[in-house]
């Protein structure tokens, strides 16, 4: 038990501190680099909890696509980081009034269910019985698609709306440039690929 | 203290120890990879290949590790130093710890975990992580261009493959890669591997796992002849040659995952007499060899890709075709009855 608990705190006590070097490094790929030691973090606290799934689905949903594609972008922004650090003391009182806000609400939810254990049985869907003894891939499964099948399709369909969105955003259409027609290219014969010219000395085509 | 020595003293020098071994393995093994590599690529091209050091060049990949080891380690003026050695160990690392979760034979495997595939598939989707921390390191504008390339191709053939390993877990029923081998064993030997009813997917986990590991002729990320030798232009000595193990181990954990997927793993070929005395691992390993006998012939007589044409195949026809095999077995999995219960 000593083991897991200090293996807990090691694993927090580095995400918390990668979490603060996001936003203190002087360098942004830096700062990414670190928010992707702190994903990394937060998927071993998955691990120790039992929660498997979720925590490998962490690393390859946010460490190895968006994390890639967010590096991939500040790397490209030619960032001046003494224009970046001006703004700082003026944004700093809004900043930590969210973020005490959030403080407090997590302190609420936290103590909600420490003052009051019963808390947890009055929640409009309760989590079903056969949790306990299946994997937990089998458990998420068998909820998601039964129980909640409507808003995992419709969280389905906002990102779908979202990523459509996307695409017109930034889609032109230009008519004036060349396009390649593949089952064009794929589909010319030797006949009219090829022709064969009688060239004679000196003369040239 | 005694106690604390059982429960946790004892486990862990047994992890160690079988980490130890698997790695000390996986090391030589690559070593005659590469050398495998370089013989059959010369082959092709009527030419005899290393060849000087040890009988008949056994020994040119250990005489390449010690000349790496030696060499002087240069780090340019410009480069970002801490990312820029951190790059090399990321890639080696990732490319290391995936092997944790390979069953080399039954119950031959470090860490039996439940959720292995996904497992293989975090680790193998980090390895972008390498190229792209060198390429933005290096501060030079080859390594950039080429850590640019190597994001897109990841991520895009990353796409494909989930779609493969879904449709391999669907007809298994377990992410488990143990389970998965098992589920592949039958009355018909080697028809009952997956390579059969899933053909178009094992072809297409090929040509992705090619792209992945960024071999020929995917390998638009060192295209020596547009971009020298892409992220890894700046790097010189043990950091460069962290980068070709790297690689070369990656591109082994691709061969072992083609063989657990679609070639029964352990299994031996025909469920009778000679052939299931012969131990898992040995089946293992040459079904291992006989995917990397076919990864080095591609890169011998494919000619590069162009960087369009590789997005076009990813996207335009890997994608719509694995996500319809999804389906498709899915369908046929719950209308006929079929989807495993464990």
């Amino acid at each position: 038990m000593i083991v897991s608990a200090i293996a807990f705190y090691v694993f927090s006590a580095i995400a918390v501190a990668a979490g603060f070097m996001v936003i203190a490094s002087r360098n942004p790929v830096h700062s990414v680099l670190f928010l992707i030691l702190t994903f990394f973090n937060a998927a071993a606290l998955f691990v120790l909890m039992g929660a498997e799934f979720i925590a490998l689905i962490l690393v390859i949903v946010y460490v190895g696509a968006v994390a890639v594609l967010f590096l991939f972008v500040v790397m490209m922004l030619d960032i001046d980081f003494v224009e970046l650090r001006q703004g700082f003391l003026q944004y700093l009182p809004i900043g930590g009034l969210v973020g005490i806000i959030l403080l407090i609400e997590l302190f609420l939810v936290g103590a909600a269910w420490v003052i009051s254990p019963e808390a947890a049985h009055v929640v409009a869907a309760p989590v079903p019985a056969f949790i306990d003894h299946v994997t937990n891939t089998r458990a998420l499964g068998r909820v998601l698609y039964t129980q909640y099948m409507y808003l995992f399709q419709s969280a389905g369909l906002i990102l779908l709306v979202a990523m459509v969105g996307a695409i017109v955003l930034t889609l032109r259409h230009r008519p004036d440039i060349k396009r390649q027609v593949i089952w064009k290219q794929v589909g010319r014969s030797r006949s009219e690929g090829v022709e064969y010219k009688d060239v004679k000395p000196g003369q040239g085509l | 203290m005694a106690e604390f020595l059982t429960t946790y003293g004892i486990p862990f020098a047994i992890i160690v120890g079988q980490g130890l071994a698997l790695l000390v393995g996986l090391l030589v093994f690559t070593a005659y990879v590469l050398l495998a590599d370089r013989k059959i690529w010369a082959a092709v091209q009527l030419r005899r290949g290393p060849n000087v050091v040890g009988a008949f060049g056994l020994l040119q990949s250990f005489a390449d590790l010690l000349k790496f080891v030696f060499k002087e380690l240069v780090i340019p003026a410009g480069a970002n130093k801490g990312v820029f050695m951190l790059a090399p160990l990321v890639t080696v690392t990732l490319a290391l710890s995936a092997w944790a979760v390979v069953p080399l034979a039954d119950g031959l495997v470090i860490s039996n975990l439940n959720v292995g595939i996904l497992y293989i598939l975090a680790f193998s989707s980090l390895g972008v992580y390498g190229v792209i921390m060198a390429g933005w390191a290096s501060n030079s504008k080859y390594p950039f261009l080429s850590a640019l390339r190597s994001a897109a191709q990841m991520v895009s053939y990353e796409v494909s493959i989930g779609f493969v390993l879904i449709t391999v877990l669907m007809t298994a029923g377990s992410l488990n890669l143990s389970d998965i081998v098992r589920a592949q064993d039958g009355h018909y030997g080697f028809l009952n591997w997956y390579w059969l009813i899933h053909f178009p997917m094992f072809i297409i986990f090929f040509i992705s796992a090619l792209a992945e590991t960024n071999r020929p002729p995917f390998d638009l990320v060192e295209a020596e002849s547009e971009l020298v030798a892409g992220f890894m232009v700046e790097y010189s000595s043990t950091p460069y040659m962290m980068f070709m193990l790297g690689e070369y181990v990656s591109i082994i954990l691709m061969c072992a995952m083609t063989t657990i997927l679609f070639l029964g793993g352990w299994l031996p070929p025909v469920n009778v007499a000679p052939f299931t005395w012969v131990p898992g691992l040995v089946w293992f390993v040459l079904k291992l060899s006989f995917v990397f006998f076919m990864f080095a012939m591609v890169k011998a007589f494919v000619p590069r890709y162009r960087y369009d044409q590789l997005m076009r195949l990813g996207w335009k026809v890997f994608l719509p075709f694995s996500l319809f095999w999804v389906v498709l077995t899915a369908g046929v999995l719950v209308g006929f009855g079929l989807v495993p219960h464990h």
